[in-house]
């Protein structure tokens, strides 16, 4: 489909962007010592890349437009393919048994340093986990999410600077606490619409991080918590590896924990309700859902699940400051879920574990990496909204009689 | 009472400021009822703009009034481009997707703008250059107003007007109006309603580049990060005001520099960002319509 008027498209495309980035893509100045550096290369690769992608884009478009005019069940099938797969019995055992034994064997076989990128990636597939169940299944966005994890983080880092109060209690503890703050937070957004609530969030978020920059007698300010200790194996001594190992394995028990309890919410009474207030709000209380209580259990559950996660990031990095609690690790959690594909445990699971450890191996790559987490926000929204790999819906099939 | 002075009118200041941003915030929300998230980016990219061309001048040897009047224009040209832009990508594909969808868009929008401009540029915060020159008038009043604020005030000023008689008056202010009370209906009379949509990016987008270059003047330096923070607040002056409703955001805007202003001068500086959140929490739950707004039912 390379017709005249195609490339005439592309190419006045390119000339456009070429435009929009010339500013800032080609010039760069030094307003110290007032020079001015002219980087001309960029706008050829700007040129020509825009060139090449506006013809993906089209493409992709075109297909998206083609799709929606035929029968949506069509797609609806196609999208879980990758699901109908898993759940056959003759490849889920197998593939079950090979995640196992690669997951069992890991740290044996890596060492200290891909172990510790992989026990980040864990904390991150936990956390989407946990944001999956108030974006995802109660439809919910919460652009403050990583409040609850620093809230987490704190509870582990105060008690244990000032009390020396062991990991294994302030776990529960710190999850209990998330989830108080969750309904702190859940109760005056309930009467909020979608785009509000938002914004909301997005604010207590960034209130929370406020407080804890600036509080610096309860806190300790931008200086942070140090000398946090690790998690106790019933008092043994552990070397450096081995006490990587254990946070390892401690990790994947966390997640094993919490895909289990997803699953088990999802298919629960309380879990077909947060579907249901996703799809439609007052098409739910019609059918007599209590709205407030199955919002605040979204929240709640949700930060519930933040709450550990910091816990263990404050016992795993040894060292707190609210710097790490910023509206790019909420973003980059909710892009986790987003690619992942909104309600789909394994979706997230993949897109954590791509979206964390991609950046990590490839190096060069790692500068571009919130450019690469918008860049997919907006992609999988425009082209594929369901996620990498969709949710199966729950649907009856009426069957024609003659069938 | 001179503190007093002092204070009121620096919140004057920074309340025509969020005006100018968060009339683009408003007015989008208006018409396609999604809050633009990248908007805060765009008031961003237009201060970058301005100093990148005002730098380049200066180096060149242009008059200092030259410089501002180009680099203003500058500003503005690329920030309705880039508003325009973001709009075909990001949220006209997902005109008809449930609600989600274009926030999320919204958001990632966002953070790629933010990243571009982190790559292409710097993270460090660039010295901007003061394009407003320093001039005297009345002489009691300038120890409680600056010149440059008094330049911000007026500017505000002469730009509310002008968009008011835009929007009363002209063809596309009434087609404007047409598609924010029903965009189907508007569509059925013969009205272009990608093009007012694309224009009313067009506009927010210059105005918030106003702001963007008026604001980096006043202030001295820029950042990738300006944005996300003036966004929020100018967010938070829209809905204040009742989001949709343009005189609202203006009113909203100068209640929320008041507020913080006196807040910041009375209680403490640190906590400065606190009370913009704080007030917009406060307003969603007592009174979500904002104070001009239309309290909404929701329909099945």
């Amino acid at each position: 489909m390379m017709t005249f008027t195609e490339i005439k498209k592309s190419f006045l495309t390119s000339l456009w962007f070429m435009f929009l980035t010339f500013p800032i893509m080609v010039i760069r100045v030094n307003t110290i010592e007032k020079q001015v550096i002219w980087r001309w290369e960029n706008m050829w690769y700007v040129g020509i890349g825009s060139f090449l992608l506006s013809f993906v884009w089209r493409y992709f478009l075109r297909r998206k437009e083609r799709g929606n005019n035929h029968a949506n069940e069509h797609i609806a099938n196609m999208s879980s393919s990758i699901q109908r797969i898993f759940s056959r019995r003759r490849y889920k055992i197998p593939a079950m048994v090979a995640a196992a034994m690669t997951v069992a064997v890991f740290p044996f076989v890596m060492n200290s340093y891909q172990t510790n990128i992989m026990i980040t990636a864990l904390m991150y597939v936990m956390l989407g986990l946990g944001l999956n169940i108030v974006v995802g299944l109660a439809g919910l966005l919460d652009l403050g999410y990583v409040a609850f994890y620093a809230v987490g983080a704190y509870t582990y880092g105060l008690l244990n600077h000032h009390f020396g109060i062991g990991f294994w209690t302030v776990l529960p503890l710190g999850g209990a606490l998330g989830a108080l703050f969750g309904v702190l937070l859940g109760f005056p957004v309930l009467r909020l619409r979608g785009d509000y609530l938002a914004i909301v969030t997005l604010g207590f978020g960034e209130i929370i991080r406020l407080i804890l920059e600036n509080w610096n007698e309860f806190s300790y300010g931008p200086s942070g918590i140090a000398h946090i200790s690790k998690p106790s194996l019933f008092g043994i001594k552990l070397s450096f590896s081995g006490e990587i190992t254990y946070m390892y394995f401690l990790m994947i028990g966390m997640v094993c924990f919490t895909i289990f309890v997803v699953n088990r919410l999802q298919n629960s009474r309380i879990g077909r309700a947060w579907i249901a207030l996703r799809e439609d709000e007052v098409a739910c209380q019609a059918m007599g859902i209590d709205k407030t209580r199955t919002k605040l259990t979204a929240f709640a559950l949700g930060a519930t699940w933040a709450g550990m996660a910091g816990v263990i990031f404050a016992a795993k990095t040894t060292f707190i400051n609210p710097a790490s609690f910023t509206f790019m690790e909420s973003a980059m959690i909710l892009s986790i879920v987003v690619l992942g594909g909104m309600g789909s445990i394994p979706g997230v699971i993949i897109a954590a574990l791509f979206l964390i450890l991609l950046p990590e191996y490839l190096r060069a790559f790692s500068d571009y990496r919130m450019l690469l987490f918008g860049a997919i926000m907006v992609i999988m929204m425009v082209f594929r909204p369901q996620g990498i790999i969709a949710t199966v819906r729950r649907n009856y099939n009426f069957k024609k009689a003659e069938n | 009472m001179e503190y007093f002075l002092e204070l009121f009118m620096g919140g004057l200041t920074r309340g025509s400021i969020y005006a100018l941003i968060a009339l683009g915030y408003t007015m989008v929300y208006g018409i396609i009822e999604l809050i633009n998230f990248a908007h805060g980016e765009i008031y961003m990219i237009g201060a970058f703009t301005a100093l990148i061309t005002a730098s380049v001048l200066a180096v060149m040897g242009v008059h200092q009034f030259a410089i501002m009047a180009i680099a203003m224009l500058a500003a503005i040209v690329y920030s309705s481009a880039y508003g325009f832009t973001v709009e075909k990508i990001a949220y006209k594909p997902l005109r008809h997707a449930p609600r989600l969808s274009p926030l999320i868009s919204a958001i990632g929008m966002s953070i790629f703008l933010q990243n571009y401009v982190l790559l292409a540029q710097t993270s460090d915060f660039l010295p901007f250059p003061s394009l407003i020159p320093d001039f005297k008038f009345l002489e009691p009043y300038s120890n409680y107003l600056r010149p440059t604020e008094l330049v911000i005030l007026l500017t505000t000023a002469v730009v509310m007007v002008f968009l008011t008689l835009l929007i009363k008056f002209t063809k596309i202010g009434k087609a404007m109006r047409a598609t924010a009370q029903d965009r189907t209906m508007a569509m059925l009379l013969g009205v272009n309603v990608n093009r007012v949509i694309s224009t009313t990016f067009v506009i927010g987008s210059a105005l918030a580049a106003i702001g963007g270059v008026l604001i980096a003047s006043h202030i001295g330096q820029i950042n990738f990060f300006i944005g996300f923070i003036a966004g929020i607040k100018a967010f938070t002056a829209a809905v204040l005001g009742g989001i949709g409703s343009i005189p609202g955001a203006v009113l909203g805007s100068f209640i929320l520099g008041l507020t913080e202003s006196f807040a910041t001068g009375y209680v403490s500086s640190d906590y400065e960002d606190v009370f913009a959140f704080a007030l917009l929490v406060l307003i969603l739950i007592f009174r979500p319509g904002g104070l001009l707004g239309k309290s909404t039912t929701q329909k099945v």
